[in-house]
């Protein structure tokens, strides 16, 4: 294990970035968000959670496909190019690194998404452990541990001003080489306390102890069935900032933008929540707010699990806890089934 | 990364097509036109199975998911059979031979005519442009001959004006051996001297053995009731096909908007059998 | 708040509605939600403290649609924005039952954290006849911040503790008024063009376009809205390029001018914390400056200066030479 002195990162920064693209939290007009690092950004890793996740990292919320130029009846298509860069991303957190496999699981299974797939093989993730968890977080539900990031290619903490490196993979390794000059050796026994200590707190935290009983894939026909969702989605207003913060979200538009050389063909992100989602020249077959409410958390909650071994799609971030604008979110809808067992037993 | 056997070097993971050239157009109807799709160097764009869809676009307009009526078993070109009802098939419709335009695939499954529909009797029901689907099957069905049982299809559509496929079906299903075709069009029309009637009753007025396996497709109103007639009629859930249509972008299972419970019908589907549709939860 | 259920519980109970509109109790002490109610045992979970500050006058477009009567709970900036849906005609007057509520500035978790405060347990104190201290227990220790500390912006430039349209009125208000509505406003009209352009692109930059600015606007109303077309290149979802950063927001800006009320939900709800509300306030300026001072949502009679005529107002020469 290593370490290095707060006042030394931005050295840090400028030599990882010296070699490769660099991404991390920034702040920007007062919010926090993963940014390429630059000397002029203002880095910011004391905020424990970006606005968005880091998901744009490997599926950003806009990219260009590919462009086709027309000229006569013929037709001119080029593909933009994948990602062949090594990239750094440092910062990440337990939950993020954990959408980042739930977004592994769509975009790498056959067949595999090519441009999430450059991404992922060429970016490096350095991880953060979670200095202070708070109320919104809800991680430990979904068995992450916050105090020790292990699913990255290096996990750091940050204690008494000095910032603990450990390489955890080959890559970690090859990118701890390149800083080492950097970096003093340390001992674990300040990290080790660190960990007890946010372990102690997530213990404490409000959501921690959230009971998924009833959910999973096999939970369609009861859950789905249910009355709850006619009280619970009211307040919804339909807007997307759920899905946009959301480190799982992974539904996409793929749509043209004409330009002057020509048409761009571009994916961006998408929201179930929106009322065009699917609408199509037949017909469409969620035309109720109820109806899209319910499936976007019927998808994180059972289908997703059910297709994937049971896993969930969703990591605890409390970011939607934090953002939805009516204070609407995924523990409520937990909750609200949690006590409908309870007062119809 | 699965590779086309027809076209090395196209791989369709990447939502990136194919340029195809229009090499025919026909006019079926007022409001369908079934265009023939060719590579650039003139061959197919891929192989396909009965019932697989493709993505086509016209750049800057839109993309669409549309089945491919012509059977796999012709060797020289893909068919599309699109009827006009939105901004993209309005474009489709008026372009010409030589045009190019982009398509990707083939996505989704197929019928299963190489497993469960071997050595079947085989109905099929179709009103409308949901003919287009069943039509890959049909002449696949009818160029593998030796493999299926007796074949019969009922096919309706508003007005003999909107059957499509009408020439075909004439000189080459009417005329095969071992081959029922029954047509039908809603309302009495001058020149007609044939059934007239909606799909679902006439259906009902021939009463088909149940020794089958029924292939529907057609307006979500006409498979409501053709499937209430087939159950009347002693049909089970497991006799009975179907395809589901909703809106699709990528057609790899992931964009997210087909997703019908723990199913995307882009890749799921969209062909299903009907006991399977009836533990979707009830979204499409 | 007792007495806000109270008269819910009354007015279910004599038929004079059918549903009550108001807020329900949330899991973390800050984050209550627009509910409806039906019954006795639903309000139950109602609630009315300083982090009721969702606007609930949207939710009567669609209450409006529904049968019978729907008790609805105000605050006075509120007010204003369901005067104008009356004026609208986006909301039945005849379907509401206006409760006016009494309001002492509502709270933003967000300025509470910008203090530094994390790990948020508890806050207490927000209720409306609480002290001018909130007491926040942490994870991370016992915090305290002043009321007017913690308020949304939009409360230091209050309208005033009046209600314009109520059928009662229970609570006391207070106006929390301490700064000049206009002053953030003139600020950036005094900066050079291209600082101005410059602060606005750093603003806009940030928008993720979830479109939760337009859908909780009373004044965005429209059925089906223009960049939900499929028809439209630049259809919601994504910002494409710098130029569609700034157009969403400013096409919705003119969309809404002499129609916003200034309620500033827009920025409350904005999940990258970007200031929209300065684009409508510019233009609130403005047509205070060439029509005369002007309140939308102020009464339901008085034609909106854009939509109204009159020999008094500004020649098109005189406002490019004022602009």
């Amino acid at each position: 294990m290593y370490k290095i002195a707060k006042e030394n990162l931005s050295a840090l920064f400028q030599k990882i970035a010296g070699d490769k693209e660099l991404y991390l939290p920034v702040k920007n007009g007062g919010q926090t968000n993963y940014a390429a690092w630059d000397e002029t950004v203002e880095v910011d890793i004391d905020t424990l959670k970006t606005v968005k996740s880091a998901k744009d990292a490997f599926f950003p919320q806009f990219e260009t496909l590919y462009n086709v130029k027309r000229e006569g009846k013929k037709l001119d298509l080029q593909q933009e190019a994948l990602k062949d860069k090594d990239f750094v991303i440092f910062g990440m957190k337990a939950c993020d690194i954990q959408g980042v496999k739930v977004l592994d699981n769509v975009f790498l299974s056959e067949p595999v998404d090519t441009y999430y797939a450059a991404r992922r093989a060429h970016g490096i993730i350095v991880a953060m452990a979670c200095h202070e968890p708070e109320e919104s977080c809800f991680c430990k539900v979904f068995g992450l541990d916050a105090a020790d990031p292990s699913a990255a290619d290096v996990a750091t903490w940050m204690v008494d001003g000095e910032l603990y490196w450990k390489a955890l993979t080959e890559k970690g390794e090859a990118l701890t080489a390149s800083v080492k000059d950097l970096l003093t050796d340390a001992d674990e026994a300040k990290v080790e306390a660190e960990k007890a200590q946010i372990r102690a707190i997530v213990e404490k935290l409000p959501y921690s102890n959230l009971s998924l009983e009833g959910w999973g894939g096999d939970a369609t026909d009861v859950k789905f069935k249910s009355p709850v969702w006619e009280t619970l989605y009211k307040g919804c207003l339909a807007c997307g900032t759920c899905t946009f913060v959301c480190p799982t979200c992974q539904c996409y538009d793929i749509k043209d933008y004409t330009t002057k050389d020509g048409i761009q063909r571009y994916r961006c992100w998408d929201s179930c929540m929106y009322s065009d989602f699917t609408l199509m020249a037949g017909g469409n077959n969620r035309t109720s707010q109820l109806q899209r409410y319910r499936q976007r958390f019927m998808h994180k909650l059972v289908y997703y699990p059910a297709n994937n071994n049971g896993m969930y799609a969703c990591v605890g971030c409390g970011r939607c806890v934090e953002k939805c604008p009516s204070s609407l979110n995924i523990v409520k809808v937990i909750k609200a089934f949690e006590n409908e067992g309870g007062s119809k037993a | 990364m699965s590779e086309c056997t027809c076209n090395p070097g196209y791989t369709k993971d990447t939502l990136v097509p194919q340029i195809g050239v229009i090499t025919d157009i026909r006019e079926e109807t007022p409001d369908v036109k079934t265009f023939r799709v060719n590579a650039l160097d003139g061959g197919k764009l891929f192989e396909h199975m009965p019932g697989q869809c493709a993505m086509v676009c016209v750049p800057g307009v839109s993309e669409g998911m549309f089945s491919i009526t012509s059977s796999p078993t012709n060797k020289e070109y893909q068919e599309f059979s699109i009827k006009r009802c939105g901004v993209l098939t309005e474009k489709l419709h008026s372009l010409e031979v030589g045009d190019q335009i982009t398509v990707r695939g083939p996505y989704g499954n197929n019928f299963p005519v190489e497993t469960e529909l071997k050595g079947k009797n085989l109905l099929f029901i179709a009103g409308g442009i949901g003919l287009a689907p069943l039509r890959s099957v049909i002449n696949y069905v009818l160029d593998n001959r030796e493999n299926y049982g007796t074949v019969d299809i009922l096919y309706g559509s508003r007005s003999a004006d909107d059957l499509v496929q009408l020439k075909e079906i004439q000189e080459v299903w009417m005329k095969a051996p071992n081959v029922n075709v029954y047509l039908t069009i809603d309302r009495e029309q001058e020149g007609w001297d044939g059934h007239v009637g909606f799909v679902p009753t006439y259906l009902k007025e021939i009463g088909f053995d149940t020794d089958k396996t029924a292939l529907v497709c057609g307006p979500p109103i006409m498979i409501k009731f053709v499937l209430q007639g087939l159950k009347e009629m002693g049909y089970t859930d497991e006799q009975i096909y179907t395809t589901l249509e909703l809106r699709m972008k990528c057609g790899i299972g992931k964009c997210g908007r087909c997703n019908i419970g723990t199913k995307f019908v882009c890749k799921d589907g969209p062909v299903f059998r009907y006991d399977q549709i009836e533990e979707l939860p009830d979204e499409y | 708040m007792q007495e806000l259920i109270n008269k819910a519980k009354e007015l279910l109970a004599n038929g004079t509605v059918v549903r009550v509109l108001g807020w329900r109790a949330g899991d973390l002490s800050y984050n209550p939600e627009p509910a409806f109610f039906e019954t006795e045992e639903d309000l139950q979970k109602f609630v009315y403290d300083g982090f009721c500050g969702a606007n609930l006058s949207k939710y009567m477009i669609e209450a409006s649609k529904l049968d019978g009567k729907t008790l609805v709970f105000l605050k006075p900036c509120d007010t204003y924005s369901f005067n104008q849906l009356i004026k609208e005609h986006r909301v039945d007057r005849e379907k509401a039952y206006i409760v006016g509520v009494g309001c002492r500035g509502k709270l933003d978790i967000d300025k509470i954290k910008e203090q530094g405060i994390k790990g948020i347990e508890s806050v207490e104190g927000t209720e409306l006849d609480g002290p001018d201290t909130l007491t926040i227990k942490t994870l991370y220790g016992d915090k305290t911040c002043s009321y007017a500390s913690a308020m949304l912006g939009r409360c230091h430039v209050c309208k005033g503790k009046e209600h314009m349209i109520a059928d009662e009125i229970i609570g006391e208000s207070k106006d929390t008024k301490d700064a000049e509505r206009f002053d953030a406003v003139k600020a950036v009209e005094a900066m050079s063009p291209e600082e101005r352009f410059n602060f606005f692109q750093k603003e806009l930059r940030k928008c993720i376009r979830c479109n939760a600015c337009r859908n909780v606007c009373p004044a965005c109303s429209c059925r089906k809205c223009v960049f939900d077309s499929n028809k439209f290149d630049s259809a919601q979802k994504a910002n494409v390029d710098s130029f569609e950063e700034k157009m969403f927001h400013v096409i919705r800006a003119f969309h809404v001018a002499g129609r916003c009320t200034d309620c500033g939900e827009c920025s409350r709800v904005c999940p990258q914390g970007i200031q929209l509300h300065l684009f409508n306030r510019k233009f609130i300026k403005d047509i205070n400056e060439y029509y005369g001072e002007f309140q939308a949502g102020a009464d339901i009679e008085a034609r909106g200066p854009l939509t109204n005529y009159t020999f008094d107002d500004v020649e098109p020469s005189i406002v490019k030479e004022r602009g």
